[in-house]
């Protein structure tokens, strides 16, 4: 069969807002907003926040991106009716700060039957990226998880691996996740390829 | 349960490169270390699903989908075409979401500066969602070119940012449309992160008369082309 190519990616620019969160760029709200709340009243699951920055190569927070989460049910499934699992936040135009209301993901399986440890799927869009990045979030109290996920140790360096597991700020009812990303340099998250 | 569908790997000398010298801003945010290649799992191999039920009758229809009195302003025009993979399959439920400048070059977002007017009738935000067959259409103004700064100033030919998501997440595409003959096309730094010239003649659309509304609209033909199956993962394993 005569094969097509993909169609080529090009930046998101600094407006990406106006298509993916419309609301924020100053458009009347739609039923978009919100986005980056996951979970509802019947959403099952440990609830959990998640807060981060992203910031560039000279240390500068990047603060017109997008972000994109997608990540399985409590139960280690993925897009169910209960639980959509997909969610985007800007990163703030002030304070380059993004956020996340979801769940705990359960543990899902590698291409090769293996357990993977419970984690969630960043991809970020910007100005200055040209094709969108992908990485993931790693929960850093699964350690013995951590230690057995296959991709992990794909990655195997520590100081790479670190670069995917989240830091613990707050426990109580909804324990708070810190992900930091760096896009270049000392730090760099590791980004992947599927 | 039958093995998910897998995708061919993504070309990355097709794509732009992460880090383009003539396009600025991908100085400090491109990753200096390679992409790690890592096997599809059932996480990349899925996706958020959207309804129809979501999206409003006006959503395709950028001309009315934000006119408070009249309708937009510009070079009225239909986007249409098909989203396939890259085996000519078509790509059905494939949610398309819209932005663009007006006509004047101007973007609704509290960021843009540029000088141009803004269009009380024109917000630039739009949705579709492909047919069984992949067809998807919508309606619009043609944007106008603006400047950016990029070291000096450079600019941007008249374009539309389309964002898409396919079956499964590893088919996820942001983009960019041109219009066949427009001279600014070439001078763009960011229509030059891309290195092969069939790349770039694959951004931009074609004119098609066999589409026009008489006494209404022009129409260009666009088609999305996302990522196709593997055709060598019959068997299991690692790639």
């Amino acid at each position: 069969m005569a094969k097509l190519k993909e169609t080529p990616s090009q930046t998101a620019g600094p407006f990406v807002h106006i298509g993916t969160l419309p609301a924020l760029a100053g458009l009347r709200g739609n039923a978009t907003e919100r986005q980056n709340i996951l979970v509802g009243d019947g959403t099952l699951g440990r609830r959990i926040r998640i807060e981060g920055t992203i910031r560039d190569g000279a240390g500068e927070l990047v603060k017109d991106a997008m972000v994109e989460i997608w990540q399985a049910n409590a139960n280690g499934q993925h897009g169910g009716n209960a639980f959509l699992g997909f969610g985007r936040a800007a990163t703030d135009f002030e304070t380059g700060q993004f956020a996340f209301e979801t769940i705990k993901p359960g543990p899902t399986l590698f291409h090769d039957g293996r357990q993977q440890a419970p984690h969630i799927a960043f991809t970020i869009f910007a100005r200055g990226i040209n094709v969108h990045l992908q990485t993931r979030m790693y929960f850093p109290d699964e350690a013995a998880a951590n230690a057995a996920d296959p991709v992990l140790q794909l990655v195997a360096l520590p100081e790479l691996t670190a670069t995917l597991i989240a830091a613990k700020e707050a426990d109580g009812d909804v324990p708070i996740y810190r992900f930091e990303i760096r896009l270049q340099g000392e730090g760099e998250t590791v980004f992947f390829d599927f | 349960m039958s093995e998910p569908i897998r995708f061919a790997r993504r070309d990355r000398r097709w794509h732009p490169a992460a880090d383009s010298p003539g396009y600025k801003s991908t100085t400090y945010r491109a990753p200096r270390r390679a992409l790690l290649q890592l096997p599809q799992s059932v996480g990349e191999l899925t996706g958020p699903v959207f309804g129809h039920a979501k999206l409003d009758p006006l959503d395709n229809d950028l001309i009315r989908n934000y006119a408070t009195e009249g309708e937009a302003v510009g070079e009225r025009i239909i986007v249409h075409g098909k989203v396939l993979d890259e085996d000519g399959r078509p790509v059905p439920g494939a949610l398309i979401e819209i932005w663009q400048a007006n006509a004047g070059g101007k973007y609704r977002h509290v960021n843009d500066k540029y000088r141009a007017a803004l269009d009380p009738n024109f917000g630039g935000c739009g949705r579709v969602i492909s047919d069984a067959e992949g067809a998807y259409s919508f309606r619009t103004i043609r944007p106008g070119p603006y400047p950016f700064p990029n070291g000096n100033c450079d600019w941007r030919p008249a374009h539309i940012h389309l964002s898409i998501f396919g079956s499964a997440f590893v088919q996820r595409l942001v983009t960019q449309i041109y219009f066949e003959g427009d001279p600014l096309i070439p001078l763009c730094p960011i229509v030059n992160t891309i290195r092969d010239p069939r790349a770039v003649a694959s951004l931009i659309a074609k004119l098609d008369m066999t589409e026009m509304r008489p006494f209404d609209s022009l129409a260009y033909r666009f088609d999305v082309v996302l990522r196709g199956r593997d055709a060598t993962t019959f068997e299991s394993g690692a790639r």
